[in-house]
């Protein structure tokens, strides 16, 4: 069946199927970037193995002038690179779409769909007769291929060879082949192809100010700004790159230009183990201290999470949350860490979330969640996932306030001691739960105190009464209820008209969820949303559960943890709580959210049950 | 057990140090061990070392896991910030309140049940990488707060109270120390004050990892024929190979010792330590050659014992991270906090 071609503009999806170690990463960054230089939004999505070299990788742009960012699901152009893949790859062009692929070899036409419409380029034959070195002529077929995209999609060369200019300044022995072989694909393209295709970019000035960073470099820069000092990690996907780009952010802003010495400190620690108490140690004794991990990484410092709630040690983790449980899928995306970071180790325990929803976000909370450890004495998570955290995203740009002041919280100082203040390690002199600390070697015969996991009274004097044991539970439960108050709040967004449905939702399911939104409106459904930035959950979010008759609950896990920590934190009929689940690692997508939630309203009765997109 | 603090009355002419700080500024409550515990006998020999030293004792920060000799350093130091963190891993707490403020001293009080078993990788990486701290086992052989279970350093062969024959090989804490680059190693008796004393001040003015394995009987659970960390056991089989007169500067040789008998070494702030030598030909900066001796030793049953190893030219942590000199939790917003300035400029080269 011959289906005419898709005829978008600055609206579609490009999928490159690859090996993995073939250099085609950098090329299709660039083929993406160079998207955004003509003003045009694009979201990608890196889709890669636990792998170094051979296995499939993937890398999705979506072009979208509208700017959405979540992931859009199908693909309009399929440039297939990897004849191990090949037929799952075909299946996911949309009719009418097209595949770009490398036709040195011919393939039989069985191989090939009639609803799409194929473009072949001989590229191994081009590289083979241009480049001798086997590993020149798989860098270049890469490059050679973004040049030939650039003719069939309109998209300007002066663009590519401007990013190329700027990757290899100072390297002219590379720059100059690089451009090369781009304007071949392009030449090539030219004579040869039908171009362009009916998808094309077309220069706008949608990008505006905005900026394209990945969310674990956004949130390293956030420790920066936040005065985070000691940073102690192992490396784990998808967290170690934030730990990289911390190291990098620091070597540029917290070098002493004077010395050249560093104005911080960061240990790869031997395990996890190691990372969580370097971190306790540090905030214990007064620096500004986090780790990064993921999942396998949270469960190996249960003990140590345990401690610092009991003992209350300012200190910061960063999960970013992958495909679980076990080792699962470690390059795949999801939400699957609420509870065990919400109630981590053994006993009474609950612990403070921030969500991100992005890479500003991420930035935003990383600096604040320093703040928070101090001001609460207490561990705080902030709840990445490896969609935020590994792929480059468009944001606003990140701002800073120079008249910000870090939040130290409560200390007792030398001169507070010398006073004759009366220190109580664990005494609430201010009925907000938090007691005062004092940082070792403060004072020479005042306010030293000994820590300990174990039980103590509110002058940190060890006891196992009972009732002391008690009060020191109780007034860490005060503790927890005044936190809300320096917690980021849910953001809560009323549908166009009045309905009695909500939806509440976090963390990166949020560019999906906003797409979602637009297009339900645009059918006549109407749903309020709430997107929770924090746990525990301040009274709006009861509020807005109590306001309506049902609330879907979308999130990327299988067994919809945030629906029972909403359930069990906040006493509802978790019957008013209805699951939106993705949880496959891919990340969620608007055509999911929308089909889910249309499909059980239908049930409901209450939309024009006009069709809604697949 | 509760908290017991002790009298503060006391006998108005003791002895002041430099400071002005008499011995009990250094102690710490009431210990709650069993009555003869070799830990205690090693908190007395901490309290008097930094006396001696003159510390200023809310300048130290004791940190310990879980476990009998975990909780001395309530029993010590009562001015100084203490930490009780969880079992076997002192030392990565320890690592972290280091690299926060270089300006304190860390003294780690650790067991052989909290840094042979569960805690030895920890206890491992604290070494290589040079944390700046004071590193003291007290080892018995014993899980003494479960009740006389074998710990990983027990002998091969060694008689539990029950009577059990402990079949497993037991951890060389300082034959790791060694080989991990702790770059002061020493091992002493609890029941050997002289030797102990001198060899704990000497650690604490050492900048880098410094290893103390103190072999400290355990009444209770371990102290009967057929073990090899009783007090007679101990006492029977020590060889020291050396003494070690610990001075806060150079001084000129003034006893008469024979020639060859007297190493002295020089640490970073000046202090010598001077090492009597009781083995002839044991050299404590040649490492290869403390660990073949160690090894002899050992085969023939000997608790090797006195100043093992030393490289008074060692780095330590923040070396080797090249951080800067003063404490980093002492920096404020303009040392640590970018500005809006610079994140403008960072932004641009995100587009």
């Amino acid at each position: 069946m011959k289906i005419s071609p898709i005829t978008r503009v600055n609206d579609f999806v490009v999928k490159f199927a690859n090996v993995n170690g073939s250099g085609s990463a950098s090329a299709n960054l660039l083929f993406a970037k160079s998207i955004l230089r003509m003003g045009v939004p694009v979201a990608p999505r890196n889709i890669f193995p636990s792998n170094i070299q051979g296995l499939p990788t993937w890398f999705e742009v979506r072009v979208s002038e509208a700017g959405w960012r979540g992931r859009r699901g199908g693909v309009d152009l399929m440039v297939a690179m990897n004849p191990q893949t090949w037929d799952q790859d075909l299946k996911e062009i949309e009719p009418g779409g097209y595949l770009f692929y490398d036709s040195t070899k011919a393939l039989p036409a069985s191989k090939f769909r009639e609803d799409v419409h194929v473009i072949g380029m001989p590229l191994t034959e081009i590289c083979n007769r241009e480049y001798t070195d086997a590993r020149q002529r798989q860098l270049f077929k890469n490059i050679i291929y973004v040049g030939a995209l650039s003719t069939l999609l309109e998209i300007e060369p002066e663009a590519i060879a401007e990013l190329i200019g700027e990757l290899y300044k100072g390297k002219e022995a590379l720059l100059k082949p690089n451009v090369q072989a781009m304007h071949m694909g392009r030449t090539y393209a030219q004579n040869e192809l039908d171009w362009p295709l009916g998808i094309k970019v077309r220069r706008t000035s949608a990008v505006g100010e905005k900026i394209f960073i990945e969310g674990n470099s956004a949130a390293a820069l956030g420790c920066v700004y936040g005065g985070a000092t000691v940073a102690a990690w192992y490396p784990i996907t998808p967290s170690s790159s934030m730990a990289e780009a911390f190291a990098r952010h620091c070597k540029r802003f917290r070098t002493d230009p004077a010395s050249g010495k560093a104005r911080y400190a960061i240990v790869q620690a031997e395990d996890e183990l190691a990372s969580i108490g370097v971190v306790i140690g540090a905030g214990w004794n007064g620096a500004r201290a986090f780790t990064c991990t993921s999942g396998p990484g949270i469960s190996l410092m249960q003990e140590f999470i345990g401690l610092a709630y009991f003992a209350e040690i300012p200190s910061v983790l960063f999960d970013v949350q992958r495909g679980s449980p076990s080792t699962g899928m470690p390059t795949r995306t999801q939400q699957a860490d609420i509870l065990s970071c919400a109630y981590a180790s053994h006993g009474d325990t609950k612990h403070i979330l921030i969500f991100p929803e992005d890479p500003k976000e991420a930035f935003e909370f990383a600096a604040l969640s320093f703040d928070l450890a101090d001001r609460l004495q207490t561990p705080i998570f902030v709840m990445m996932d490896l969609d935020i955290g590994m792929q480059d995203w468009l944001c606003e740009p990140l701002t800073w306030n120079d008249q910000r002041r870090l939040d130290r919280g409560k200390v007792m100082t030398f001169a507070d001691l010398d006073a004759g203040k009366d220190f109580g390690r664990y005494l609430d002199v201010d009925g907000d739960g938090i007691p005062y600390r004092t940082y070792p070697g403060t004072h020479p015969n005042r306010g030293s105190y000994f820590t300990r996991g174990t039980t103590k009274d509110r002058y940190a004097r060890y006891t196992e009464d009972g009732a002391t044991y008690v009060d020191n539970m109780q007034r860490l439960l005060r503790k927890f209820e005044t936190s809300k108050q320096y917690l980021p709040k849910p953001v809560g967004r009323a549908a166009a008209q009045p309905t009695r449905f909500g939806a509440i939702y976090f963390g990166s399911t949020g560019p999906a969820m906003e797409e979602t939104l637009a297009a339900l409106a645009a059918q006549g459904i109407h749903v309020d949303t709430l997107r929770l930035r924090a746990f525990p959950f301040h009274d709006e979010v009861a509020d807005f559960v109590a306001e309506h008759e049902q609330v879907f609950v979308v999130e990327q896990n299988r067994d919809a943890q945030m629906r029972m920590l909403l359930a069990n934190e906040l006493a509802i009929d978790a019957g008013k709580l209805i699951p939106v689940l993705h949880y496959d690692g891919t990340p969620i997508t608007a055509r999911f959210i929308i089909r889910e939630i249309g499909e059980k309203l239908a049930l409901f009765n209450v939309t024009p049950l006009r069709k809604v997109a697949p | 057990m509760t908290y017991l603090a002790k009298p503060k009355l006391h006998h108005p002419e003791l002895p002041r140090n430099k400071l002005g700080f008499t011995h009990r500024d250094y102690e710490g409550t009431v210990s709650t061990l069993c009555a003869g515990c070799g830990h205690d006998s090693i908190s007395g020999a901490i309290i008097q070392a930094f006396f001696e030293l003159d510390v200023p004792p809310h300048r130290v920060a004791k940190l310990s896991g879980i476990g009998c000799s975990s909780k001395t350093p309530t029993y010590f130091l009562g001015n100084s910030h203490g930490f009780n963190s969880v079992h076997g891993r002192m030392p990565s707490v320890v690592t972290g309140a280091n690299l926060a403020n270089r300006d304190l001293i860390y003294l780690g009080v650790s067991g052989d049940g909290d840094s042979a078993s569960i805690g030895l990788g920890q206890f491992a990486h604290a070494m290589r990488r040079g944390v700046n701290m004071v590193y003291i086992v007290e080892n018995n052989g014993v899980y003494g707060l479960t009740k006389g279970q074998f710990s990983a350093t027990a002998d091969k062969g060694s008689k539990s109270k029950r009577g059990t024959i402990n079949n497993d090989e037991p951890i060389d804490m300082v034959m790791l120390a060694l080989e991990l680059g702790a770059s002061f190693v020493a091992r002493s008796f609890s029941g050997d004050k002289s030797q102990l004393v001198p060899l704990i001040k000497a650690a604490v003015l050492h900048q880098g990892a410094a290893f103390l394995d103190v072999i400290s009987p355990c009444v209770a659970f371990n102290n009967h024929a057929g073990s090899t960390k009783s007090y007679d056991f101990v006492r029977e089989h020590n060889e020291a190979v050396n003494r070690l007169d610990f001075m806060p500067q150079r001084s000129e040789i003034t006893t008469d010792y024979a020639p060859g008998t007297v190493q002295d070494v020089v640490q970073h702030d000046g202090s010598v330590l001077r090492l009597r030598k009781i083995d002839e030909g044991y050299d404590a900066s040649d490492k290869i050659a403390a660990m073949n001796l160690l090894q002899q030793r050992k085969a023939a049953g000997e608790i090797v014992t006195g100043l093992l190893y030393v490289n008074p030219e060692a780095d330590d942590l923040h070396r080797l991270l090249n951080t800067v000199d003063v404490p980093l939790n002492s920096l404020s917003e303009k040392d640590l906090v970018p500005g809006a300035a610079a994140l403008d400029k960072f932004n641009a080269l995100l587009r």
